[in-house]
């Protein structure tokens, strides 16, 4: 029985290896395309498609990204752009949210009810429908060809509202009673003693909305036209709609508009952990 | 000395009714500060541009003559689009990606979420890998599949003719191809956040059903079908309902790779709309386009809603 017992534990490690070697496989798969954006943005033109696929480039070259930064076109200002408009979005984001998602978890006020279910409601309503009455609403206020039309829808966010209500109504409600006593009035209440306590709420809204910002291509697509007002993805598709068609060039725009997210996910990942773990200590 | 009380009592009722709404006035003016900034955002972002979508839909407009130019129409604009060829083909499109990606992207994230979540080794490498691709800019991840389905010598197909397959697809550059093609980066992209949220639901599966399985002498492939699946299923239905209107609204693959070609192959309803507002500056008629759209997901949502008492699991 024992030897038994002993053996399916050696067969459950074997399985788990197995199962290991799997995922780290299928892992390998996930990101090939990405390694092979890394590889191609080193290489001179004619070394891009040689097969077998040279993962490593014999003598990798950095003309790619020289010229991407600052050559025909002028990606620096697009990087410039981008993070403008990402940071003040987030930060806009961040606020707001914090504040009615503040509103709908700890106050009682008239009008709440409908005013969520309409919240809740406009979800269902996917943002690419929303576009076109965006770009007439965009004209009319003239915030048109803007960064404030970057800006200003995104710092609004349901989303965000929905999730900083979770972490407000998770807190306990005697420390409101106790700071209430103490003569604390809403608005310290809100910033004294909720807002620190949902920093891993506000942590990962945080990281969502630049990740969105970042990346988004359908808002600038729709409602930027001035070349130096581009973000980042336009900037790439301008590079695919160059004369002399440069692949290198692409992947090279491609990776520089990557690692920013990379580091930031892979730093905040561990930040999530933590930011769990803290909020589950405290009851 | 009783009705005094009486009286007193009475007073003080009154006075705490007084102080109770003066507090529920006073919160109710605080409630409203705190919501006013995304409040206002919200009314100016998202309701107004719903209602204008539906007004609109309604009208002819053409954005260069102005609000003056602005002509009620019916559903004028829903019938010629019931007539367009090109719209249909849309139509089809987006429902063949969606039957297609769906079911696929579901599976494996759930498949992925099962063998991370029991307890393999480097689970957050493997979990960021497969993640990888959902973070990153959907301009970027087009960009390099264009390069790698590159049909003469592209590395996709420079490996499967090296093992030997003659007949290599076109990829995006073929009628019959493109839209698969499009599909594989659709379930590659979506996979790792379904995967990350299944994570989620499986962590609240109590251990102890697994362990009472294991007594009863239950393999892998019975826990599986009989404890996971239905105890995830809360996790299932949000996942299933948010991947449909993800798959519904496919628009930057479109946009950035193939522009809805070659022919109407990838023509989706989502890059039409954009076509017609943007391109012929049909505000009326795309608005029209996307009410229908809308609809579809709508009435998809609302049959899931209808039937998921009958497979979803309560916790």
């Amino acid at each position: 029985m024992r030897t038994k017992a002993h053996m399916g534990l050696k067969g459950k490690k074997v399985v788990k290896l197995l199962l290991t070697i799997l995922m780290l496989l299928v892992g390998l798969t996930m990101i090939l395309p990405f390694v092979w954006m890394l590889s191609a943005s080193f290489k001179p033109e004619s070394d891009i498609f040689t097969f077998p696929i040279q993962w490593i480039p014999k003598d990798p070259i950095l003309s790619n990204y020289t010229n991407v930064w600052s050559g025909i076109l002028p990606f620096y200002q697009y990087y410039g752009n981008t993070v403008y408009v990402t940071i003040l979005s987030t930060i806009g984001g961040v606020i707001t949210s914090l504040l009615s998602g503040y509103a709908f978890a700890r106050i009682n006020f008239k009008g709440k009810n409908i005013i969520f279910l309409l919240y809740l409601a406009t979800l269902m309503f996917p943002n690419t429908m929303l576009l076109v009455p965006r770009l007439v609403i965009y004209r009319f206020l003239g915030i048109y060809n803007t960064f404030w039309a970057l800006i200003l829808p995104n710092s609004i966010s349901t989303f965000g509202t929905f999730l900083l209500k979770q972490y407000f109504s998770s807190l306990p409600s005697e420390l409101f009673e106790a700071g209430k006593i103490d003569g604390c009035n809403e608005f310290r209440l809100f910033w004294r003693i909720a807002v620190p306590l949902v920093s891993a709420g506000i942590a990962a809204f945080t990281v969502f909305t630049f990740v969105f910002c970042w990346n988004d291509y359908e808002n600038p697509l729709m409602f930027i036209t001035d070349r130096h007002l581009y973000t980042i993805p336009l900037g790439v598709m301008e590079f695919k709609g160059l004369k002399t068609s440069s692949i290198g060039y692409i992947m090279a725009g491609s990776v520089l508009s990557l690692i920013p997210i990379f580091i930031l996910f892979i730093s905040a990942q561990k930040y999530f952990v933590k930011g769990i773990a803290t909020t589950g200590i405290k009851d | 000395m009783a009705t005094a009380t009486k009286l007193d009592r009475h007073a003080i009722t009154n006075l705490n009714r007084l102080v109770a709404k003066r507090s529920i006035r006073r919160s109710t003016l605080i409630g409203w500060c705190f919501l006013l900034p995304s409040f206002i955002g919200f009314v100016i972002f998202r309701f107004l541009p719903i209602i204008c979508s539906f007004l609109l839909g309604f009208t002819e407009w053409n954005l260069v003559s102005g609000f003056s130019g602005i002509r009620f129409a019916g559903i004028d604009n829903f019938i010629e689009l019931f007539h367009n060829d090109t719209f249909l083909t849309s139509l089809l499109n987006t429902l063949q990606y969606a039957v297609i990606v769906v079911p696929f992207t579901v599976a494996l994230a759930l498949i992925f979420a099962v063998i991370i979540n029991d307890k393999i080794h480097c689970r957050s490498l493997v979990r960021l890998m497969i993640y990888m691709p959902y973070i990153s800019s959907m301009v970027a991840v087009a960009m390099v599949w264009t390069s790698l389905y590159s049909p003469n010598y592209g590395p996709i197909n420079s490996v499967l003719k090296s093992i030997g397959i003659e007949n290599v697809p076109g990829w995006i550059t073929s009628s019959n191809s493109a839209l698969p093609a499009l599909m594989i980066i659709g379930v590659w992209q979506a996979v790792g956040y379904y995967m990350v949220l299944f994570i989620a639901g499986l962590q609240c599966i109590p251990a102890s059903l697994y362990e009472a399985a294991e007594i009863d002498g239950a393999n892998a492939i019975q826990c599986f079908f009989k404890i996971t699946i239905p105890m995830v299923s809360p996790t299932t239905f949000f996942v299933l309902i948010n991947c449909i209107i993800g798959s519904f609204n496919v628009f930057t693959l479109v946009k950035t790779m193939t522009t809805g070609g070659p022919g109407d192959s990838t023509m989706v309803t989502v890059y039409y709309v954009y076509e017609q507002a943007v391109e012929y500056n049909k505000i009326g008629y795309a608005c029209s386009a996307s009410i229908i759209l809308f609809l579809f997901v709508f009435i998809i949502t609302f049959i899931q809603l209808k039937f998921s008492d009958r497979w979803v699991h309560e916790g």
